[in-house]
C-alpha cells in the first residue's frame, strides 16, 4: 500500500518554543481517501504539528511535501492554496454574521451572496451537512457552528482536512452525524486527519493511526490491526490499565438534599425546572445530559454561585440535621463549616488564574484564612509542591504560571487543590474534558478514592462510557428537568442517551 | 535540497526570559533610541546631537536647584502613578487621577483659606490631610460605586469627573481670588504661613520626597504581600475566579478605587500645602495621564516605577532646556520623547518574541 504518493508527507519536522521542544524530528504521512487518527497525550505535539501544516507556525527544521512535491507553508494562505484546511478546537466565527457571510469572509473577488449560498447548499448536499446559509451564528448550537467551520474550509477548496478534537463538545448523536459526513468526504477522495482522545472513536472512524509521544513520532499502523490497549501503551510509553475500580458505596448517607430547585439564567431562560435529588456520602452521583441542559447551573447553585429562583439546597450533617445553602456565597458556605469543593468546567477562566503561578493558585482557596493582613505564601508553595509530587504534575517549578502547563497538568493542579482540604462534598464538571487517556484515568482514580473516603461526589460528565463505568447512580437531565435516576451498574449508554433526549427515555415526554 | 524558500523572518515566542537578558534588551533599546534621536536631530536642525543630549542632562541636573526640582517633579508624578496602580492592577482604568489630584488640592486650599483663623496650625494641617484624602477618595469612589452597582464604564466616568473637578476649581479660584479681578488666588497665607506643610531641613521639597518614598514602599508591600493585594490581582485577572472563591468583587472594586483616589488626594495635598501654596486648574499638570504611562511601563511594580517616573521627568525637564538653549520649538523635544518611548515600549516585544532571520536558522545547527 505504501507505494501510493501521500497527500501530505512531513519529514524530520522540529519545532521549538523557547527551550521546549514541541516536535522533534516528526514524520507523518497522510493519504487521500483515508481518515488518519493522530494520537498522543496532552503536550505530545499533535496540535503543533498540525498548526505547521496549516501555516500557523513555521517549522524550525524539516520538510513538507504535498502530493510528492516539496512545499513551503509560511502562512495560512499558503496552506489554503495547497488545499489544506484546519478546523480548530475553538471556532473562529463572527457571531453577528450569517453562516454564508462567515464562509465567504476574507475571500477575494466580488461579493455575490446568492452564488455563495448556492455553492454552500451544493457542498452540504454532497456530503450530507445540515446547515442553513442564512442563519446567524449566534442562533446556532455548538455542532452547527462546527459544521459552518467545516463547510468554510471545503468552500475554499480544501481537500486535506484537519480536525482538532472535533467531538469534544458534541453529543453522541451529533458525533454520529459528524462521522457520517467525514466518511462521505473520505469516500470522495479527501485526506482527513482527526485529533482525538477517545479510543472508541478512533476504532470506529479511522483507517490508520499515527502516534506521537513527547514530540516524537512513535509509529503508525492500520486501525484494523491494532486495539485500544496497544495504542494507549504506545502513547504513554508503558502499559496502562484501562479500567476504573468501582467499589460498592460504604454506608451511604444523604449529604446534599436538593428539593424543587428552579433556576433561571441572566437572560431569564429557565435552566432548571423543579429538580429534586439526594447526593449521598461515599457515592459518586453522575449527572448526564446534552450540553447546556442545566448541569452548569446545578453545580453552581450548590456551590453558591448561582442565584436560585425557588426550591432548596441543604447540607445534611452526619447526625441528620439540615442546613440550607440558599443565599450563601462560597465564603459563607466555608464559614458554616461545610467543606465543599468544586472543579468547574472552565478551568482557566474560573477555577484557576492562568497568569498566576501554582503556589498563588493553590492559595486561592486558603488566602483568607487567619487574621494577618498578609498572605501566607510559604504554606501555599508547600501545598503546591505536595500536589505536584502526588499527581506527577509536569511543570518546571511551582513558580510557573499555570497557563504554561498543558491541559492535563492544569486540571491536576485544580483537582489537587480542591481535594487537599479534605472535602465532604466534591462537585466536578467535565473533569477529564480534553485530557489524554493517562491523565483521565488518574483523575477517575482520584475521584473514586475520594468516594472511598466518604466524600459525596457529584460528577457531571459527557462521555457516557465513562459515566456508566464510574458512577454509582446517574441522574439524567433533559431540558432542565430530571429525566430519571438510574443505577450505574445496571444501565447502559443507550438507555441514558434516550433519557437525555426524552423525559423518562420513552414516549413523547 | 536545502534550497527551499524560507520566509525572510519568522517570529517565535521566547520561553521564560532571564531578567539579565531582558534588561540587556531594554538598555539596547534606549541606546538605539538615542541613536535615532541623534540622526533626527542632525537631519532636521543641523545641531550637534551631543550638544542636545548635553542640554537635556544640563536641564535635569545642571544645578542644585534643578536637581531638587527634578526630584520634586518625580515625587509628585510617582505619587500619582502609585495611586492609579492598584486600580490598574485590578483592570479598572482609573483615568481620573487628574481630577482626583485637583479635588484633593482644592480641599487642601479651602481648609487653608476657610479655617486659617479658626484652628491652630497643627490642627489645621491635620484637617487638611484628612479632607484632601477624603476628597480624592470620594472623587474616585463615585465612579467605583457606579461600576460596582451598575457596571458602568469606569474609563469614561473617571475621565468625565476630571472636567467636573477642573470646573469646580475654576469656580473657587474666582470666588477666592486675591486681589479681586486677578483671576487667581495667589500664595495662600503668605505672611502667616499657616497651613503650610512643615519644611524639613533646608529644602522645601524634602518632605514631599520622603512622603512619596514611604508611600512607594507601602504600596509595594500592599500589592505584593497583603491579602488585599492578592484580591486585587485575582479580580484583575478573572472576575469569575474571584467570585468562584468567594471574593466580593464589588467590595474590592470600591475599596481599591477609594485607595486610588485617596493617594491622589495626598498628591494634591503635597502640591498645594507643600510646595505651591496656591491652587490653579492646571496644578495637576497632566500628571494624571503621564502616570498611566509610568505605571504601565513599570508593569505595575511600584519599585520599577521609581525608574520610569525618573525617565519621564528627566525627558520633560531636559525638553524645556533644549527649547530655550537652541531656540527650538518645544514640540521638538516632544518628538525626541516620543522616539525614546516608542523604543522602550517596543523593546517589550523583543523580550517576549524572538525574530529569526533566514540565515541564523542554519547557523544554529
Amino acid at each position: 500500500m505504501d507505494n501510493r504518493i501521500p497527500a501530505v508527507k512531513m519529514r524530520n519536522i522540529t519545532k521549538r518554543f523557547g527551550s521546549v521542544v514541541a516536535n522533534d524530528k516528526c514524520w507523518l504521512d497522510v493519504y487521500r481517501g483515508e481518515i488518519l487518527a493522530l494520537l498522543g497525550e496532552n503536550g505530545s505535539g499533535k496540535t503543533t504539528l498540525m498548526n505547521m501544516l496549516s501555516g500557523i507556525y513555521f517549522p524550525d527544521e524539516g520538510t513538507i511535501a504535498i502530493d510528492g512535491k516539496e512545499v513551503v507553508i509560511a502562512s495560512p494562505k499558503d496552506a489554503f492554496d495547497l488545499g489544506i484546511g484546519m478546523i480548530h478546537q475553538h471556532y473562529k466565527l463572527v457571531d453577528v454574521f450569517t453562516a454564508a457571510e462567515n464562509i465567504v469572509l476574507g475571500l477575494p473577488g466580488k461579493l455575490d451572496m446568492r452564488t455563495a449560498s448556492a455553492k454552500i447548499r451544493e457542498i452540504c448536499g454532497k456530503y450530507g451537512f445540515e446547515v442553513d446559509p442564512d442563519m446567524k451564528i449566534y442562533d446556532m448550537s455548538v455542532s452547527q457552528k462546527q459544521t459552518v467551520e467545516i463547510v468554510k474550509v471545503l468552500y475554499r477548496g480544501a481537500d486535506i482536512l484537519i480536525l482538532d478534537e472535533p467531538t469534544a463538545v458534541l453529543t453522541p448523536q451529533e458525533t454520529d452525524r459528524l462521522f457520517a459526513v467525514l466518511r462521505n468526504m473520505r469516500d470522495d477522495g479527501k485526506a482527513i486527519v482527526i485529533i482525538t482522545h477517545k479510543m472508541h472513536e478512533v476504532e470506529d472512524l479511522s483507517d490508520r493511526v499515527a502516534v506521537l509521544r513527547k514530540g516524537q513520532f512513535t509509529g503508525d499502523m492500520l486501525t484494523k490491526n491494532t486495539n485500544a490497549q496497544e495504542m494507549t501503551n504506545m502513547m504513554v510509553g508503558r502499559p496502562v490499565a484501562l479500567n476504573i475500580n468501582r467499589t460498592e458505596p460504604e454506608d451511604p448517607k444523604p449529604r446534599i438534599q436538593v428539593r424543587d430547585l428552579t433556576v433561571r439564567d441572566m437572560e431569564g431562560t429557565l435552566k432548571l425546572d423543579h429538580v429534586s435529588f439526594t447526593a449521598c456520602s461515599g457515592e459518586i452521583l453522575g449527572i448526564a445530559g446534552i450540553s447546556g441542559c442545566g448541569q452548569k447551573e446545578l453545580l453552581e447553585a450548590i456551590a453558591g454561585l448561582q442565584p436560585v429562583e425557588t426550591g432548596d439546597i441543604s447540607y445534611v450533617e452526619s447526625d441528620g440535621s439540615e442546613e440550607s445553602l440558599i443565599g450563601k456565597d462560597p465564603l459563607d458556605i466555608k464559614k458554616m463549616g461545610v467543606a465543599l469543593s468544586f472543579v468547574p468546567e472552565d478551568r482557566l477562566g474560573m477555577g484557576l488564574v492562568g497568569s498566576m503561578d501554582l503556589g498563588d493558585n493553590v492559595m486561592l482557596r486558603s488566602y483568607s484564612e487567619g487574621n494577618s493582613v498578609f498572605t501566607d505564601r510559604k504554606k501555599s508553595y508547600k501545598v503546591a509542591r505536595g500536589i505536584v509530587e502526588y499527581f506527577d504534575v509536569v511543570t518546571p517549578s511551582v513558580e510557573t504560571p499555570v497557563r504554561r502547563l498543558s491541559g492535563g497538568n492544569v486540571q491536576k493542579v485544580l483537582v489537587g487543590r480542591e481535594i487537599v482540604n479534605a472535602p465532604k462534598v466534591l462537585l466536578t464538571a467535565y473533569a477529564t474534558r480534553g485530557l489524554d487517556i493517562n491523565s483521565s484515568y488518574q483523575i477517575y482514580e482520584t475521584i473514586s478514592e475520594q468516594k472511598r473516603k466518604g466524600v459525596a461526589v457529584i460528577y457531571v460528565g459527557e462521555d457516557l462510557d465513562v459515566l456508566v463505568e464510574l458512577c454509582d447512580r446517574i441522574l439524567v437531565l433533559c431540558g432542565g428537568r430530571v429525566s430519571g435516576v438510574v443505577d450505574g451498574r445496571k444501565t447502559n449508554k443507550r438507555e441514558i442517551g434516550a433519557m437525555m433526549t426524552r423525559l423518562g427515555g420513552e414516549g413523547r415526554g | 535540497m536545502d534550497k527551499r524558500k524560507e520566509p525572510l523572518i519568522h517570529i517565535t515566542k521566547r520561553g521564560a526570559v532571564a531578567p539579565g537578558r531582558a534588561w540587556a534588551i531594554r538598555v539596547g533599546a534606549i541606546i538605539a533610541a538615542l541613536l535615532v534621536c541623534a540622526v533626527v536631530t542632525t537631519l532636521t536642525t543641523g545641531i550637534n546631537p551631543f550638544a542636545v543630549f548635553g542640554a537635556i542632562f544640563e536641564g535635569a541636573f545642571g544645578t542644585n536647584r534643578k536637581i531638587w526640582m527634578l526630584l520634586q517633579n518625580m515625587a509628585i508624578l510617582l505619587c500619582v502613578s502609585l495611586a492609579v496602580t492598584p486600580a490598574f492592577k485590578m483592570r479598572c482604568w482609573n483615568l481620573g487621577a487628574e481630577g482626583q489630584v485637583l479635588i484633593g488640592g482644592l480641599a487642601t486650599a479651602s481648609c487653608m483659606i476657610l479655617l486659617r483663623d479658626a484652628l491652630p496650625g497643627w490642627l489645621l494641617i491635620a484637617v487638611m490631610v484628612i479632607s484632601a484624602i477624603l476628597a480624592g477618595a470620594v472623587w474616585a469612589g463615585i465612579p467605583a460605586l457606579f461600576k460596582a452597582k451598575f457596571n458602568t464604564n469606569e474609563t469614561l466616568f473617571t475621565l468625565m469627573m476630571n472636567y467636573v473637578a477642573t470646573q469646580l476649581v475654576a469656580y473657587f479660584v474666582i470666588l477666592w481670588e486675591v486681589p479681586k479681578g486677578a483671576g487667581k488666588i495667589g500664595i495662600i497665607n503668605q505672611n502667616t504661613q499657616i497651613g503650610w506643610l512643615p519644611q524639613i531641613g533646608s529644602s522645601k521639597y524634602l518632605l514631599n520626597i520622603l512622603v512619596v518614598a514611604v508611600i512607594t514602599g507601602l504600596m509595594f508591600v500592599y500589592l505584593r504581600y497583603s491579602k488585599h493585594g492578592y484580591e486585587i490581582s485575582v479580580v484583575g485577572e478573572s472576575e469569575r475566579t474571584a467570585r468562584y472563591i468567594g471574593i466580593k468583587v464589588e467590595k474590592v472594586i470600591i475599596r481599591t478605587m477609594l485607595l486610588s483616589g485617596a493617594i491622589c488626594g495626598v498628591a494634591g495635598l503635597l502640591l498645594v500645602g507643600g510646595t505651591d501654596h496656591t491652587i490653579t486648574t492646571s496644578i495637576a499638570g497632566g500628571r494624571g495621564f503621564t502616570a498611566v504611562m509610568v505605571s504601565w511601563l513599570a508593569k505595575f511594580n511600584p519599585l520599577m516605577m521609581i525608574l520610569t517616573s525618573f525617565l519621564l521627568v528627566l525627558l520633560e525637564r531636559g525638553a524645556g532646556e533644549i527649547s530655550t538653549n537652541f531656540g527650538l520649538n518645544r514640540s521638538f523635544s516632544d518628538i525626541l520623547t516620543g522616539i525614546i518611548l516608542f523604543f522602550i515600549i517596543g523593546s517589550e516585544f523583543f523580550i517576549q518574541y524572538k525574530v529569526n532571520f533566514r540565515k541564523t536558522a542554519k547557523e544554529e545547527k
